[in-house]
C-alpha cells in the first residue's frame, strides 16, 4: 500500500530522482571539517523557526519591546527555551559559518569551479554577521543600546559618507524607535530573504559540481605548470 | 540470509531512524505547542475580595455608589478597568445590606441609582432595575449582580468577579 502512494506521488513528483541527485551523490573521502556546511544550513533553520516563533509574542516598539521580552521569558510556557535556543543558536551559527569559510580557505576548495560557490558564500557570511547586528538590537536592553549606539558610530567613521551611512543605519542622526523597526525589518525580513536565495545558488552548486576533495600532501596543484 | 526472519541490518536502522524522529518530535514538538498555546490556557485569577471602607460610612437605605479599578495584564500590556457598586444597607445590622454591581445586564453600561424615580436606571435603552435590583422596565434580562459581601471589623468587603 505504501509502496504504491509512493510510486503514485514519485510519478507525478518525481521526488526520487532529485533524492537521488541530492542524497546519493558521490562524495570524496572526506572528514569532519566537511559537515559544517550542513552545520551551518541546520542553524539557519532553527534560527528560522525559533525566529517565527519569537515574532508571535514580540514587538518591535521602544515602549514594548523590552516588556514583550520579559513577557517571552517569564510568561509563555517555554518561551525562555524558544528564546534561548535563538540566542545560543545565533553565536553558534556565526562560529559555525566562520569555520566554514576558514576550511573553504585552507583547502583550497574555492578554487575552479567553485569560485561562484565561495562568492555566495563570502556574502552569506556578511549576511549572517548582518543578522547578528540587527539582532542584538531588538532586546532594546540597555547593552542592545549601546552596543548599536556603538556599532553605528563606527560606521560612521568612514571618511565623506560617514554621516549618511549612519543616518542610514540608525534611520535620523539619533538611534530610536524608527531605529529599533528598521533593524527589526532587515532581521527578519529583508537578510532571511538574501540568505534563503543565496543559500539555494551554494546548495545548487554544490550538488552541480560536488564537493572538493582535501588537498593531499605532494600533490601537484596544477599539474599543467612546471615547479 | 535474505529470508530469514531475523532483522535485517537496513531494517533495524530504519526503525531506530523512525523511533528516534519520533522523540526528537515530542521533545520539540510539544514545547513548540504549549509555547503557542500559552495565553489561551492561563487563566488570570479574576476573584479578589475588595474592601469598601467602613460599613458605618454608608447611609441607611439609600444605595451609595463605590468606584474601584482593577488592573489585569495581558501579556505585556496592562489595562486599568474601572468598577462600580452601589451598597444598599436596608437595616443596621452587620449582615443587612446589599451589594449591587452598576453594570447593566442588557449590554454592560453602567446603572445610576435615581432617587425620584426610585429605580436604578440605564440611560443606553431605559432599563430599570428596582431597589432590590430586580428588572422592572426596558430590555435588561436579568437582575443586577448582587456581590458577596462580609464585613470584618467594621469593614465591608465584596467578592469581586469579572461578570
Amino acid at each position: 500500500m505504501t509502496e504504491k502512494v509512493i510510486t503514485w506521488l514519485d510519478e507525478r513528483l518525481g521526488i526520487t530522482g532529485i533524492y537521488d541527485l541530492v542524497f546519493d551523490r558521490k562524495v570524496p573521502k572526506v572528514n569532519w571539517w566537511f559537515t559544517l556546511g550542513s552545520a551551518s544550513l541546520f542553524l539557519f533553520v532553527v534560527q528560522g523557526v525559533t525566529g517565527v516563533f519569537l515574532s508571535v509574542y514580540y514587538v518591535p516598539s521602544p515602549d514594548k519591546a523590552y516588556d514583550s521580552i520579559q513577557y517571552i521569558m517569564n510568561g509563555v510556557t517555554f518561551g525562555w527555551l524558544i528564546r534561548g535556543i535563538h540566542h545560543w543558536g545565533a553565536t553558534l551559527m556565526v562560529i559555525f559559518v566562520f569555520i566554514h569559510m576558514l576550511r573553504t580557505f585552507f583547502m583550497g576548495a574555492y578554487k575552479f569551479p567553485r569560485e561562484i560557490t565561495w562568492l555566495t558564500g563570502v556574502i552569506l557570511l556578511f549576511a549572517t554577521l548582518g543578522m547578528g547586528f540587527t539582532g542584538y538590537l531588538l532586546p532594546w536592553n540597555q547593552r542592545a543600546y549601546w552596543a548599536t549606539t556603538v556599532g553605528t558610530a563606527i560606521a560612521g567613521t568612514v571618511p565623506v559618507i560617514g554621516d549618511f551611512i549612519l543616518r542610514v543605519l540608525r534611520g535620523g542622526s539619533d538611534l530610536s524607535g524608527v531605529t529599533l523597526a528598521r533593524f527589526f525589518s532587515v532581521h527578519i525580513w529583508f537578510l532571511p530573504a538574501v540568505i534563503v536565495g543565496l543559500i539555494s545558488v551554494h546548495m545548487y552548486l554544490v550538488v552541480r559540481l560536488g564537493i572538493s576533495s582535501m588537498p593531499k600532501e605532494g600533490e601537484v596543484e596544477n599539474p599543467g605548470e612546471k615547479g | 540470509m535474505a529470508d530469514s526472519h531475523e532483522v535485517q541490518r537496513r531494517d533495524f536502522v530504519n526503525i531506530v531512524v523512525v523511533g528516534l524522529g519520533a522523540v526528537i518530535g515530542l521533545i520539540i514538538g510539544i514545547p513548540a505547542i504549549a509555547y503557542l498555546l500559552a495565553p489561551a490556557i492561563k487563566v488570570q485569577r479574576e476573584e479578589a475580595w475588595i474592601p469598601l471602607g467602613p460599613l458605618d460610612a454608608y447611609p441607611l437605605d439609600e444605595p451609595t455608589l463605590f468606584s474601584y479599578t482593577r488592573t489585569r495584564i495581558n501579556g505585556w500590556e496592562k489595562t486599568v478597568n474601572s468598577f462600580g457598586a452601589y451598597v444598599w444597607r436596608y437595616g443596621e445590622g452587620d449582615s443587612d445590606l446589599k451589594v449591587y454591581s452598576n453594570m447593566c445586564t442588557h449590554l454592560s453600561c453602567r446603572v445610576t441609582w435615581t432617587e425620584d424615580i426610585n429605580v436604578y436606571f440605564c440611560p443606553c435603552h431605559d432599563g430599570r432595575f428596582d431597589k432590590e435590583g430586580e428588572v422592572v422596565a426596558g430590555p435588561p434580562p436579568e437582575p443586577l449582580y448582587e456581590f458577596e459581601t462580609k464585613v470584618e471589623q467594621g469593614i465591608l468587603s465584596i467578592k469581586h468577579q469579572e461578570v
